[in-house]
């Protein structure tokens, strides 16, 4: 009967090592359910995070042979069978235990983004929009918060003292949803450059690239984001212009939002 | 029984110990494939580059070979030194002693050195930050485009309005090379092929770019009221998702236009007249 071996990081902040599981071969599984026939059969206290199996709710990220993907994703008949596959933890967080990692600096950097703060409602009391207006946003509804991207980043996933200075692709599709969005008053982009780093990101697209939800976070979320940046803050000519045209700035963000003391 | 209420927020300490070993990749694939065909094929394009710059010479097909072809690299040619019957002649500076070429691909060498696809490229490549997804950059400090000179990728548009005076004017090239002086006066040479297809693929290269979208109409928050600016981003938005071929077909044929030239110029092969 076929086999396959599963190479499974074991840990937690104390230290750790891979573990070899050898375990039958099943047909049509994917990574998730191995783990699973391992935590029922010869490691019952391996811990890993995982709720619907069906690539929705964003719980079971890992790195499957070095690169970020959902386990409940990943099957098995997509990976080299001559060659132990290899579990591990996301890199970029502070693992709990196994593979199981504390990814709370995502939730930090969302309590520092301003939320949604519309204009006042119509005479009939309701906000209106045309779809052309808001199809643009609905790309980045598809966010799961996997935080693969956040993961594969490697300006956070390679130097952790910029988790301080910058917020990550998940939180820059945030930030251009809002930011695009038709009825938002606020100007962020004083805060996007300052306190969320968009600098810091060189643009190498790693995040579009594991992205489950096939969201292009960086030519439609952080370029977008940084064209607009330079128009606020770098472009003189852009601001001459606005000058002359006497257009009307947006409230900016800076104050409503919420500096993180933590960060 | 706990509640909702219950729950408090657990305060986030960074630099906990992170999971996996401390090795640079878990990645087994080939990942430096790219990178390393990058680093190829760039060095090898800028190779030619500067040579064929600093060459200054074979750079213009004149009445003598009855062609009317100039390298790309090299138009407009406007300093004194350009070889006669060269376009451009209408703003002459005489005092530079250099390189045409100098001066011509200056702007276009900074529209893509600053362009968003080619940064991914050389970032990866050269730069190794990072070489590959899931590698790590192995840099100890690492600040992005905050700091000068990456800095100044951000006026990435003040290139992208300059490269479109030298679509226009490559553009009027690929017209004028459908003169054939003493050879039936107007037709089509490989000559004139080649330089239509560079034309249309710089066209296509500043079409496609980022700022382009964001210029068009990525800085609306509402496209019901700019519908016009709405159409050229619905345009635009699919080319952009091809920069990447664009820009390497675009650099390759921008090379193999001058090398064309070149060669016709320095006798090694004659230009066919196709019609």
């Amino acid at each position: 009967m076929a086999e396959v071996t599963m190479r499974v990081w074991r840990g937690d902040p104390g230290g750790g090592a891979f573990t070899d599981y050898t375990m039958p071969a099943v047909e049509g599984e994917v990574v998730l359910d191995v783990i699973h026939r391992i935590q029922a059969g010869p490691a019952p206290d391996l811990a890993c995070r995982w709720n619907c199996k069906a690539g929705r709710c964003g719980s079971c990220s890992a790195e499957i042979n070095g690169i970020p993907r959902l386990m409940c994703m990943t099957r098995m008949d997509s990976l080299p069978p001559e060659e132990p596959v290899l579990v591990a933890p996301m890199r970029t967080f502070p693992v709990i235990r196994d593979l199981v990692t504390d990814v709370s600096f995502n939730f930090e950097v969302a309590k520092r983004i301003p939320a949604f703060t519309p204009e006042p409602a119509g005479p009939d009391g309701t906000h209106r929009m045309m779809q052309v207006d808001i199809e643009r946003g609905q790309e980045f509804r598809k966010c799961i918060e996997c935080f693969m991207c956040q993961d594969v980043c490697h300006v956070i996933r390679d130097h952790e003292e910029n988790k301080r200075a910058f917020a990550g692709p998940r939180f820059f599709i945030r930030l251009m949803e809002l930011e695009a969005h038709p009825l938002d008053t606020l100007d962020r982009r004083q805060l996007i450059h300052r306190d969320m780093g968009i600098g810091y990101c060189n643009i190498t697209k790693c995040c579009t690239e594991v992205c489950p939800e096939l969201i292009h976070i960086t030519d439609n979320g952080i370029i977008p984001l940084k064209e607009r940046v330079v128009d606020s803050s770098y472009d003189p000519v852009a601001r001459l212009g606005r000058r002359i045209l006497r257009r009307r700035a947006p409230a900016p963000a800076d104050d409503v939002a919420v500096k993180s003391a933590g960060n | 029984m706990s509640t909702l209420e219950d729950v408090k927020p657990v305060p986030v300490s960074l630099g906990g110990v992170r999971g996996g070993p401390d090795v640079r990749t878990l990645r087994r694939d080939p990942w430096w494939h790219f990178p390393a065909a990058t680093v190829a094929f760039l060095t090898v394009i800028v190779t030619y580059l500067m040579w064929a710059i600093f060459q200054n010479a074979y750079y213009f097909v004149g009445a003598s070979q009855h062609r009317d072809l100039i390298s790309p690299f090299y138009s407009p040619c406007i300093v004194g030194s350009c070889v006669p019957g060269a376009h451009g002649t209408f703003l002459v500076i005489h005092w530079w002693m250099w390189s045409p070429a100098i001066l011509a691909a200056a702007v276009p060498a900074g529209f893509r050195l600053t362009c968003y696809y080619y940064r991914k490229a050389y970032y990866r490549g050269f730069w190794q930050a990072p070489p590959a997804c899931g590698v790590a950059d192995g840099h100890t400090l690492y600040t992005g485009e905050t700091r000068f000179p990456l800095v100044l990728q951000n006026f990435h548009r003040y290139f992208w309005f300059g490269a479109l005076i030298f679509n226009v004017i490559l553009t009027i090239d690929a017209i004028m090379a459908f003169r054939l002086p003493g050879d039936g006066g107007i037709g089509v040479s490989v000559g004139t092929l080649v330089l239509v297809v560079n034309a249309a693929l710089l066209w296509l290269y500043s079409g496609s770019c980022h700022f382009c979208r964001h210029f068009c109409g990525g800085s609306v928050d509402r496209f019901s009221k700019h519908p016009i600016r709405y159409r050229l981003w619905k345009i635009v938005s699919p080319l952009n998702q091809r920069h990447m071929e664009i820009a390497w077909a675009s650099l390759f044929w921008v090379a193999f236009a001058d090398l064309y030239v070149r060669l016709v110029a320095s006798g090694v092969i004659s230009d066919p007249k196709l019609f």
